[in-house]
């Protein structure tokens, strides 16, 4: 019994493999190919949860005392990354004034750090569009750091317009979440 | 037909998903006309008569009469038999023959015949590797289309568009009929805004890769990329000049969103705008002298035009608030843009002269209008349950179309160039 089955199985199999095998000879191209490139930076990253401790920015402070990333502590508003914005706004608004004010202070406390500002935008409307409106956005963030004393060098404010969407959802509640910044340091 | 379907299946990965287009509403007046069978063309994978009536139906402006059930397959004007088509109500009548030929080539012939007249209108004969079979039917069927409407026939063109599937993007170039797609760029991050360059061999387009908008430019030949503006901050809204030697792109190197020129190798960026606002989505005009954009300068997003050698730009959209992705019409007569009203995004078409625009469509979501080359047709994405497909619309807003997919979303078309090849 598990023999004949066995059996079917090879002749299932085979009668794939035939189809494949004929398919080369016999499936007409319809057009000539088109080389296929893949982006190489744009290889699948699985999302790693972030360590609490980041090794390479360890700073003792005194001997066998290690201090946490504050960038990375729950407990610090440098762990807070995201400025949200009202509909068709850059204006930010003052619940988030705080956590640009910390990051700004952290900067001008590490000039050797760098930070992407990426401007986001709901889904309604033109793409290229959003991508300028998430420009302003993300903009908004630097001019605010930059008054406070981070170097222009330190930020680079780029946009990803309606693209990296937070909610794929598509109501109000995901269109929020969706207009805002996130604040992104070098190597992260 | 069931066997050749499953090859597909097993030799093309799965995102390889066909385009399929439906037929949404009609022209006013059709021409009727019957595509005999070519003689011989049973032996043909694709038979070559159902491409043509597919194109020819697909264009809104043919009613495609029976043309089997004969005892004997015309392939010459001698074997018509007249009487036959005009009781079928044909005006025009297709024939032809099919043949292999010794070095594995194919010989394929066709006429088109008027039926009143009894006369010839055009003929052509080809010979073509089995590889051009497709589009061998897609230039029959222009031939057929030029002679009887005196336009332009475009289903031998070729479309480009990205296709999101989870979280994977392609760019994917397709027969202008959705067949035969292939992938030219797969990605794991967006990919924007593609531009065909004007000879139809390069690609240009926004991807984000390198966790920022940067335009590349990428030979459809060769696979070969390269950068065409990757400045600090967003670089994004590629569009060729007509001539090819320029691009026009949206930097935000020096603040807010500017349109700079650029040429394909990259390098050095000019600006062209000069505004404390938005100024974005630059579309050169088919003289290359001026160039339209979209702007939130005058406190809404509005249609400017500027010539390419820079100087005030003027308005041309008032109605509304939001009036985006402006392209110039083939002819440069018109441009079709996008028009929000009261929450709906429909594309619209502004004539220059009467300053007069009309809404062609009855969507909510529609995004991203392309011209055929031959402007009667606009392809454009849309959103139908929640899923992005693309549809079309005849620019006189009577024919409409849906190309549909068994899955992803599909967004980002673009219209190739029609390339006359000898």
């Amino acid at each position: 019994m598990a023999m004949k089955k066995l059996l079917i199985r090879l002749a299932a199999l085979s009668a794939v493999l035939g189809l494949i095998a004929g398919c080369a000879s016999t499936a007409p191209k319809e057009q000539d190919p088109v080389p296929v490139v893949t982006g190489t930076a744009s290889k699948p990253e699985p999302v790693k949860p972030p360590p609490v401790v980041e090794q390479p920015k360890v700073t003792p402070v005194k001997p066998e005392v290690i201090v946490a990333n504050p960038l990375k502590d729950p407990g610090n508003i440098l762990s807070k990354r995201s400025v949200f914005y009202d509909y068709d706004s850059n204006v930010v608004k003052d619940e988030y004034k705080p956590v640009v004010t910390a990051h700004a202070r952290f900067l001008t406390l590490n000039r050797s750090r760098k930070i992407s500002i990426q401007g986001n935008t709901d889904e309604r409307g033109s793409r290229e569009y959003n991508i300028a409106l998430g420009q302003r956005r993300a903009d908004s963030v630097k001019q605010m750091m930059i008054l406070l004393g981070v170097q222009e060098a330190q930020i680079e404010s780029v946009s990803f317009g309606e693209e990296k969407p937070r909610s794929s959802g598509k109501d109000e509640a995901a269109f929020s979440e969706n207009r805002r910044s996130d604040i992104v340091y070098d190597g992260e | 037909m069931s066997r050749l379907l499953l090859c597909l299946l097993l030799a093309i990965p799965a995102a390889h998903a066909q385009l399929r287009i439906e037929i949404v509403g009609g022209g006013a007046s059709q021409y009727p006309v019957a595509v005999a069978q070519l003689k011989g063309e049973e032996r043909l994978p694709h038979k070559i008569t159902d491409i043509v009536a597919a194109d020819l139906y697909r264009s809104g402006l043919f009613k495609i009469v029976d043309g089997g059930g004969l005892a004997v397959i015309p392939s010459e004007p001698a074997e018509v038999q007249y009487p036959t088509w005009k009781a079928r109500s044909a005006d025009y009548l297709v024939i032809g023959s099919v043949s292999p030929l010794a070095n594995g080539y194919w010989d394929i012939r066709f006429r088109l015949l008027d039926v009143d007249k009894q006369s010839q209108l055009t003929g052509f004969a080809y010979q073509v590797t089995p590889l051009q079979l497709r589009n061998t039917a897609h230039k029959i069927a222009d031939a057929i289309y030029e002679k009887i409407t005196g336009d332009v026939g475009v289903f031998s063109t070729r479309i480009a568009y990205v296709v999101k599937t989870g979280t994977r993007f392609e760019l994917q170039v397709a027969e202008a009929d959705g067949y035969g797609a292939q992938t030219v760029l797969a990605s794991n991050e967006p990919i924007l805004s593609p531009t065909w360059s004007p000879e139809g061999t390069r690609i240009a387009y926004v991807s984000f890769e390198r966790k920022k908008p940067i335009v590349y430019l990428q030979s459809l030949l060769t696979g070969q990329r390269s950068i065409v503006a990757n400045f600090k901050g967003s670089n994004s809204a590629p569009a060729w000049s007509p001539d090819g030697k320029r691009l026009a792109v949206v930097l935000t190197k020096d603040g807010n969103s500017q349109i700079y020129l650029v040429t394909p190798e990259g390098g050095s960026a000019t600006r062209l705008t000069n505004s404390s606002a938005i100024d974005t989505e630059p579309n050169f005009s088919p003289d290359g002298q001026s160039i339209l954009f979209t702007s939130d300068r005058g406190g809404s997003a509005q249609i400017y035009r500027v010539s390419v050698n820079g100087g005030v730009p003027e308005r041309l959209t008032f109605d509304g608030t939001y009036n985006v992705s402006p392209r110039y019409a083939p002819d440069g007569k018109s441009f079709a843009f996008i028009q929000r009203n009261s929450g709906r995004f429909n594309v619209a078409l502004q004539d220059f002269a009467s300053k007069q625009a009309q809404v062609l469509t009855e969507n909510s979501m529609d995004e991203s209008p392309s011209f055929a080359p031959n402007g009667r047709i606009i392809l454009y994405a849309t959103e139908v349950r929640g899923r992005g497909i693309l549809a079309a619309v005849s620019s006189d807003g009577r024919v409409r179309q849906r190309f549909t997919t068994e899955s992803g979303d599909v967004r980002e078309p673009a219209w190739g160039p029609n390339i006359k090849s000898p």
